[in-house]
């Protein structure tokens, strides 16, 4: 017999709660692990998509020229060699060809879109001088974000003279601030300081100078970088280009409505989501108009008609391991199913929509028969004992008493439809489309698919721009999630 | 032609509803009441009738002679209107509408219900044939044991072993990583966490389960993979920028949910008087959970780390993303791995010819995974409902 009347170890008490603590503790970091992991994606991305929902422009003077724009054909005026000319004439220091061409390369392929719509809605601005906004290139907008390599700006300190000296200058006096492979800028030019000599500081011009007169502390600076020019997206010609535009004041930051109203483009500053996001509408809208009907009427079946015997067992194991297949084996599906045997066309919003609603049919099925049961059958007893049908009974008082747990299973399968990416690969709605997608069978391309296609590009400022669409898709899936969430608390029901 | 066809049927619809309640109606009006089915239920049948008969013309005539031709509006509605014009002398006070369109409306339901084994069978067959064609041309042998993956290359080699091995490294990675994760979460929120903790938690785990996984893929690639390649570099290692190790631990992030929420279930139905049994006899909680609890609730803990593993070996955009498309036969979590999703979603993307070796062994590596994920998910669900049965 033990011995129950024995002092208890006060140390092994102690080892005990110890371990107790410690196992608590455990969960406690496993939790809060998983926890951070959500944060830190979310502010990661939101860190990266920041920027990319605002967007650089110049506000320059241009003349309208009714010789370039046909009053009759507004649409197909010349607006990008308008706002080009508008360009040059505020650079007139900008000569060379290869400097005119630089200064061209900082404006977007589509800068003139903006004034082109404006003066298609106004047609009475043709013939007069306006201020347009003329949208820069990626580069140049990244530059203005502060995503290149930084510019240091240190004003002038000392007094220098500047020379001729054949093709470059020469800077003369007090050269303690000048280092080779900075740039100074002085009389509305710039040069790039080449080496240092004893007998001054051998100087390239980079932007030719209005005056040759001499500089005196305070009105010249020097431009230095933490990058060399090799290294950097953007090379010394062009920082001095978009310096001078800022130093002139035109530089305007807006934010983005490109980014929602524009289809993809190549041009990381013209891609917009308006093509994919309506091409997600379309394909979510085909989901649910076969899942939920189909859902709801299997669901049905299943919780209120089926025999229990062997059939029964065999749709329900179905359904369940349907739920669990890779959402990929449904794109091979779709594939060979609806494009190869059926011939429906590839990267249409009908097939994406087919397949997606086989991949959501379990989980609405599944929510639905959940829904259904949980109303007491006492309910349809009464109705049962009043003279309803066994159909009545049911379509009068069982389903709009489950349809909010209904709702909330079908918003959650909306919400996983909305994320699907890898079966939409296998039907092709991979392809590179600009135009904004009109029906069911317009190629299209959808949320979650653009993503992927952008996170494929070289070019930095689509990373950005693939960072907040993934932030666009989190904002719509939490949005959905929310309601369900609403709809659970709200309309949840204990019998 | 097709929104003309949408336009017939939907109108006939509307319009055998409406002349069948007319029609039960006025002779309601006549015999003074003495109709056996309500006047909607007798408009409801011809609506269904007229809906049927027309859907499924259209759907004849589109399998057939494409859904460009002018016979199928013309068919739709010839058939439509034959199939209201057909009941429609039927409608006679003692018409047991009701029951007829009761029975149709349960056909539909039990149709509708079979369609889950109809896209299993879909899946099945779709897969099936093009891996035979393709068995056709490569053995069997050559495929499952082969140690070489290069579909691209001439002559073509297709050895799914360097694919397995891969699927599997960065599938135990995600095991590793999400097992104990999920686990402990599962043990904290069932067993610890007061209500208040739980209805905060619980949301936040299903945000990070609701995030997509191209969302994920992007955060593998472009956060994860050069964190690891830095640290790994500091410490002196080589790490493939499409390392094995970025795409496991995001997916293991990603299953960590999957496993907390199943395992939060099944601790949740180990019968209270086990831990009250437990408790009596002096044991502390965690005790109880360790000795008891979670022994009780093994086969299910089991089942949830099947279901994990299935959904691990099935993902596609994490690898695609994160992990590369190189064939290494490796063990590495620091080189570059392909997996069996990464390898059929390249396959299959862009154009294709559904003849050439190189499209039908996608179909081949599909045939393997739905097999594979098959199995796993018969096994894991057949446990988790016979556990359950066992405790209700």
């Amino acid at each position: 017999m033990t011995d129950f009347s024995k002092k208890l170890d006060p140390a092994l008490v102690a080892k005990r709660y110890a371990s107790e603590r410690r196992f608590r503790a455990y969960g406690a970091v496993a939790l809060a692990i998983s926890v951070l992991f959500l944060v830190y994606l979310i502010v990661d991305i939101a860190v990266k998509a920041w920027p990319s929902f605002f967007e650089h422009h110049i506000v320059l003077k241009v003349e309208l020229d009714p010789a370039r724009i046909d009053p009759a054909q507004v649409q197909k005026g010349d607006f990008n060699g308008i706002i080009k000319d508008g360009l040059r004439a505020a650079f007139p220091n900008v000569t060379t060809r290869a400097d005119s061409k630089k200064l061209m390369a900082q404006l977007s392929t589509g800068t003139g879109d903006d004034l082109r719509i404006l003066t298609v809605a106004n047609p009475a601005m043709i013939g007069t001088t306006v201020n347009a906004s003329a949208l820069l290139s990626d580069d140049a907008d990244l530059y203005f974000k502060g995503m290149h390599a930084p510019t240091l700006k240190t004003p002038g300190q000392t007094n220098l003279q500047i020379a001729k000296d054949g093709e470059n200058y020469l800077f003369t006096g007090d050269l303690s601030q000048l280092v080779a492979g900075q740039i100074v800028r002085a009389n509305g030019g710039a040069f790039r300081i080449t080496s240092m000599e004893p007998g001054g500081a051998k100087a390239e011009v980079l932007l030719t100078p209005d005056t040759l007169n001499s500089l005196v502390a305070g009105n010249w600076d020097i431009l230095s970088f933490a990058a060399i020019e090799v290294d950097r997206r953007i090379d010394d010609r062009a920082v001095v280009l978009l310096e001078a535009m800022r130093d002139k004041g035109i530089v305007e930051k807006h934010f983005s409505w490109r980014f929602f109203s524009s289809g993809d483009s190549r041009e990381p500053e013209l891609a917009g989501l308006r093509g994919a996001i309506t091409g997600s509408l379309l394909t979510v809208v085909m989901t649910l108009l076969l899942s939920l009907p189909l859902g709801i009427a299997a669901a049905i079946y299943l919780e209120e008609f089926a025999p229990k015997n062997n059939w029964t067992q065999f749709i329900e194991v179905n359904i369940n391991n349907l739920a669990a297949v890779p959402s990929i084996i449904f794109g091979l599906l779709g594939l060979a199913v609806f494009i190869g045997f059926f011939g429906l066309p590839r990267s249409v919003p009908l097939v994406g929509g087919l397949v997606l609603a086989l991949l959501v049919l379990p989980t609405i099925i599944i929510a639905s028969r959940a829904a259904l049961n949980a109303v007491p059958p006492s309910i349809k007893e009464a109705a049962l004992g009043v003279g309803a049908s066994h159909l009545q009974a049911i379509f009068h008082h069982v389903l709009p008493l489950a349809v909010p747990g209904i709702l909330t299973g079908t918003i959650l399968g909306v919400a996983r439809a909305l994320g699907e990416t890898a079966p939409l690969l296998m039907i092709g709605m991979v392809a590179f489309i600009v135009d904004v997608p009109n029906g069911f069978r317009d190629a299209a391309t959808v949320l979650p698919v653009q993503i992927y296609l952008w996170s494929d590009l070289p070019e930095i400022a689509f990373q950005s721009r693939t960072a907040a669409a993934i932030i666009v898709l989190l904002v719509v899936l939490f949005c959905l999630n929310a309601i369900a969430i609403y709809l659970r608390k709200r309309f949840e029901r204990r019998w | 032609m097709t929104a003309w066809t949408l336009l017939i049927i939907a109108g006939l619809t509307v319009s055998g509803f409406l002349v069948g309640r007319m029609r039960a109606q006025g002779l309601r009006n006549a015999a003074a009441g003495a109709l056996h089915s309500m006047p909607s239920y007798h408009g409801l049948l011809l609506a269904s009738m007229g809906f049927g008969a027309s859907a499924i013309a259209t759907l004849a005539v589109s399998l057939s002679a494409g859904s460009q031709s002018i016979v199928m509006p013309a068919a739709a509605a010839i058939l439509g209107t034959a199939a209201i014009a057909g009941v429609y002398p039927l409608i006679t006070p003692k018409f047991r509408a009701r029951n007829i369109f009761e029975q149709i409306v349960k056909m539909v339901l039990l149709a509708s219900s079979g369609i889950a084994i109809v896209t299993t069978i879909g899946i099945v067959f779709s897969v099936l044939l093009e891996t035979l064609v393709f068995f056709g041309e490569i053995s069997p042998i050559e495929f499952l044991f082969g140690t070489h993956w290069a579909p691209t290359a001439t002559p073509a080699s297709f050895g799914i072993l360097p694919l397995l091995a891969g699927t599997l490294l960065i599938t135990f990675i995600a095991i590793v990583v999400a097992g104990p994760l999920g686990l402990f979460s599962a043990i904290y929120m069932a067993e610890y966490a007061d209500r208040k903790t739980r209805g905060m938690l619980k949301p936040l785990l299903e945000i990070l389960a609701g995030v997509p996984t191209v969302v994920l893929g992007f955060f593998a690639a472009l956060t994860v993979a050069p964190l690891i390649r830095r640290s790994g570099e500091a410490l002196g290692l080589s790490v493939a920028s499409e390392s094995a190790l970025a795409a496991g631990l995001v997916m293991g992030m990603m299953i960590v949910p999957l496993i907390s929420s199943l395992a939060d279930d099944i601790i949740n139905s180990v019968p209270q008087s086990l831990r009250d049994g437990s408790y009596a006899l002096g044991a502390t909680k965690s005790e109880t959970i360790k000795r008891v609890v979670l022994p009780a609730a093994l086969p299910g803990i089991v089942s949830a780390f099947m279901l994990a593993i299935s959904r691990a070996v099935g993902e596609t955009m994490i690898v695609v993303m994160a992990a590369g498309l190189a064939a290494n036969l490796s063990i590495n979590p620091l080189a570059a791995v392909t997996t069996i999703t990464v390898q059929i979603a390249t396959l299959l993307v862009g154009d294709q010819e559904f003849d050439s070796a190189k499209t039908l062994s996608a179909f081949a590596l599909g045939f393997v995974l739905f097999c594979f994920t098959l199995v796993l998910n018969y096994i894991a669900l057949r446990t988790v409902q016979k556990y359950r049965e066992q405790y209700d």
